[in-house]
């Protein structure tokens, strides 16, 4: 592994409550990632995936440790600093899509380009070329409702992918997907991170679909229980 | 940027038609309240004002009597000694800067022609009196010098007069009788309407001033003195003039007060503007109080729509919106949407006015400022009163928001 370090994790805590009631979600995380990878967290509910995922996407702070995000120590950033980075270099993907759901797929996907300041023809452009390669051409107008699971995730997809962003932050983003659609978008996130060279962390409980990434990592009781490549599994 | 927010806002609007429009309804009536109350104000101070410029512009009238107060009528106490044709004739001799001097006694007086009779205000005078009051006669003439000095019985008569004894037809040359005297109708003055408190100004006869003194006063005394100022001269700077001739015929020391009071007509209208406008601006005070009520429904109204959008605005923070994004964006909601209250409210407000000032015999007066003002107190109120649902919006946890459900 030579490409250069994306995302690295310090001995990061993350606490909520007080005193008696104190939930360690992270105690003492150490991680790294590199540019290009495509890691799978995994692990049972409540060992801290999701937290560590906001964390990675710079939508929260440790409260002990440093996280460090293509080397700026992202957890003492102002909220406004750290809304910036995820507009400049983070695309997000939900469980459950989480468009707005008055709005057509292209305006969903034209979202995160207006608070990039893209003038509308060319965020126009972008968001068409976003849709086809998660391949809704043709479906720019429909809204959320008017459109199936599978078919929000990819708008999803489309949204989080328009900004070309270096970091894919997806929890569980097969969670409400049978499992042909499943296979689809994981075929996609697979092609993306391929030909784009897009880096991908995600969170997913099925073993298939953590297949489709090239490292796995467990988490435990808050913890980094195992981290495996792919090609020492296969060995 | 902020036009893409407006769309979008105007969007949100239209997707609550029904709820905006009852949000909207605060500022729609405090609005319309506001612009209503103001034009119809103004629409009164025009016609106040169009009322004492009928009586003459730049006119003094003096009267016997002790002033009571500038501006104000001199309290008429029976001990007085009245004013005098001598009085006229220094005034005549000796002030300079008036346009017409007409001295003028009035009464009200039962007027007969055949069977029909009238009560009219009976005016004694010269043909001076024209002139000072800015009067215009529709046809015939004033009297002469000689008729005035004489005391012929001829007289002028007003619209009102003619009408009851004539109606359409021509007066001039009819014999009508006032008092116990006959008269000839010489001339028809133009007709000058009501004057704001009700009175009918062409319920008159002018006849000279000796005829009327003669044969229905019955007593040489003088009511009035008209003075009208000429073009160069401001009627505060006559009346000092006039006070010193006076002073001087009637023999009034500088130490004693004079026995008699000047009124300034054009004070009055000052006087009478200045009340109705400060009338104006209270109804428009506490039509105001309306539109801040107006601006809590916005408040209340934003506050909704910030909680039902919870999960919108994670979903923009998480895709990298800034705070003042989300800030703006609540902030141009509730702008537009209080505009849109204000514009309605302009039209009904207006429409308002508009019918009043047909009910009321007013002209209708709609002052582009207030209207801009209007316009830019609603957008104020939207910005003023959105401020803290927008801010509690944009200070949102985006994790918190995206779980809300
Ligand atoms: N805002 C919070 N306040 C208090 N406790 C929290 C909060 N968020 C998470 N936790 C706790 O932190 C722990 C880890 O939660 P997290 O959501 O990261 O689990 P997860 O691994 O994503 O689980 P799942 O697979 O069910 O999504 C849980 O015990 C949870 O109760
Ligand atoms: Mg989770």
């Amino acid at each position: 592994m030579s490409a250069p370090l994306l995302i690295t994790f310090d001995k990061v805590w993350k606490s909520y409550g007080e005193g008696e009631a104190r939930v360690h979600a992270l105690a003492g995380v150490d991680l790294a990632i590199r540019r290009s990878e495509f890691v799978a967290i995994m692990g049972p509910s409540g060992s801290g995936k999701s937290t560590a995922m906001n964390i990675i996407g710079c939508l929260d702070t440790p409260t002990a440790g440093t996280y460090s995000f293509m080397g700026v120590d992202a957890g003492r950033l102002d909220r406004n600093r750290r809304a910036l980075l995820r507009n400049l270099y983070v695309g997000f993907v939900f469980q459950g899509y989480n468009l707005l759901p008055r709005s057509t797929a292209a305006e969903n996907v034209e979202l995160p380009l207006i608070y990039r300041g893209v003038a509308a023809r060319e965020r126009r452009e972008l968001a068409m070329q976003a849709l086809a390669q998660v391949g809704l051409v043709g479906r720019e107008h429909h809204t959320p409702a008017e459109l199936s699971g599978g078919q929000q995730q990819r708008v999803a997809i489309a949204r989080a992918i328009v900004t070309r962003p270096t970091l894919l932050v997806a929890d569980e983003p097969t969670g409400n997907l049978d499992t042909a659609r499943t296979h689809e978008i994981m075929e996609l996130l697979t092609t993306l991170n391929a030909e784009l060279g897009l880096s991908i962390v995600m969170v997913t409980h099925e073993a298939d679909v953590a297949d489709y990434a090239g490292r796995i990592v467990r988490f435990l009781d808050g913890h980094v229980a195992s981290d495996t490549l792919k090609a020492e599994e296969a060995a | 940027m902020i036009w893409e927010t407006v769309r979008l806002s105007l969007r949100s609007i239209r997707r609550n038609v029904l709820r905006s429009f009852l949000t909207l309804l605060g500022i729609v009536i405090g609005v319309a309240a506001v612009i209503a109350m103001l034009t119809i104000g103004s629409g009164t101070t025009e016609k106040v004002k169009a009322d004492i410029s009928k009586l003459g512009s730049n006119l003094l009238v003096v009267r016997a009597g002790r002033p009571a107060g500038p501006g104000g009528p001199g309290g008429l106490d029976q001990a007085v000694r009245p004013l005098a044709e001598k009085d006229v004739a220094a005034l005549v001799a000796h002030l300079s800067g008036a346009r017409a001097i007409s001295p003028a006694s009035q009464k009200q007086v039962r007027v007969i022609f055949g069977t029909e009779s009238l009560t009219s205000g009976v005016t004694g005078t010269d043909s001076a009196y024209l002139d000072a009051r800015d009067w215009k006669l529709v046809s015939g003439r004033p009297f002469s010098d000689s008729e005035t000095r004489a005391g012929t019985g001829v007289c002028l008569i007003g619209e009102t007069v003619r009408q009851q004894f004539f109606g359409a037809g021509d007066p001039e040359g009819e014999i009508i009788r006032v008092n116990r005297t006959s008269c000839k109708i010489i001339g028809l003055l133009e007709p000058k309407g009501y004057t704001g408190f009700g009175q009918d100004q062409d319920n008159v006869v002018l006849m000279p001033l000796h005829a009327y003194q003669r044969r229905i006063a019955g007593n040489r005394d003088i009511d009035n003195i008209y003075i009208a100022a000429d073009d160069r001269t401001p009627t505060t700077e006559l009346q000092p003039r006039v006070e010193d001739i006076l002073r001087d015929t009637r023999r009034i020391t500088p130490d004693r007060d004079p026995d008699f009071a000047i009124r300034d007509m054009t004070q009055i209208a000052d006087a009478m503007t200045s009340a109705t406008t400060t009338m104006t601006g209270m109804l428009g005070a506490v039509a105001g109080v309306s539109l801040l009520v107006g601006g809590i429904g916005i408040m209340n109204i934003m506050l909704v729509s910030v909680t039902e959008r919870t999960r919108e605005i994670g979903i923009r923070l998480a895709i990298g919106a800034h705070e003042k994004h989300i800030l703006i964006q609540f902030l141009v909601e509730a702008t537009v949407l209080s505009l849109l209250g204000g514009i309605i409210g302009i039209l009904i407000g207006l429409s308002l006015a508009g019918l009043a000032s047909m009910a009321l015999t007013i002209p209708f007066a709609p002052s582009p400022a207030v209207v801009l003002l209007a316009v830019g107190f609603s957008a104020l109120i939207g910005m003023v009163f959105g401020f803290f649902p927008a801010l509690r919006g944009a200070r949102l946890d985006p994790i918190d928001a995206l779980r809300h459900e």
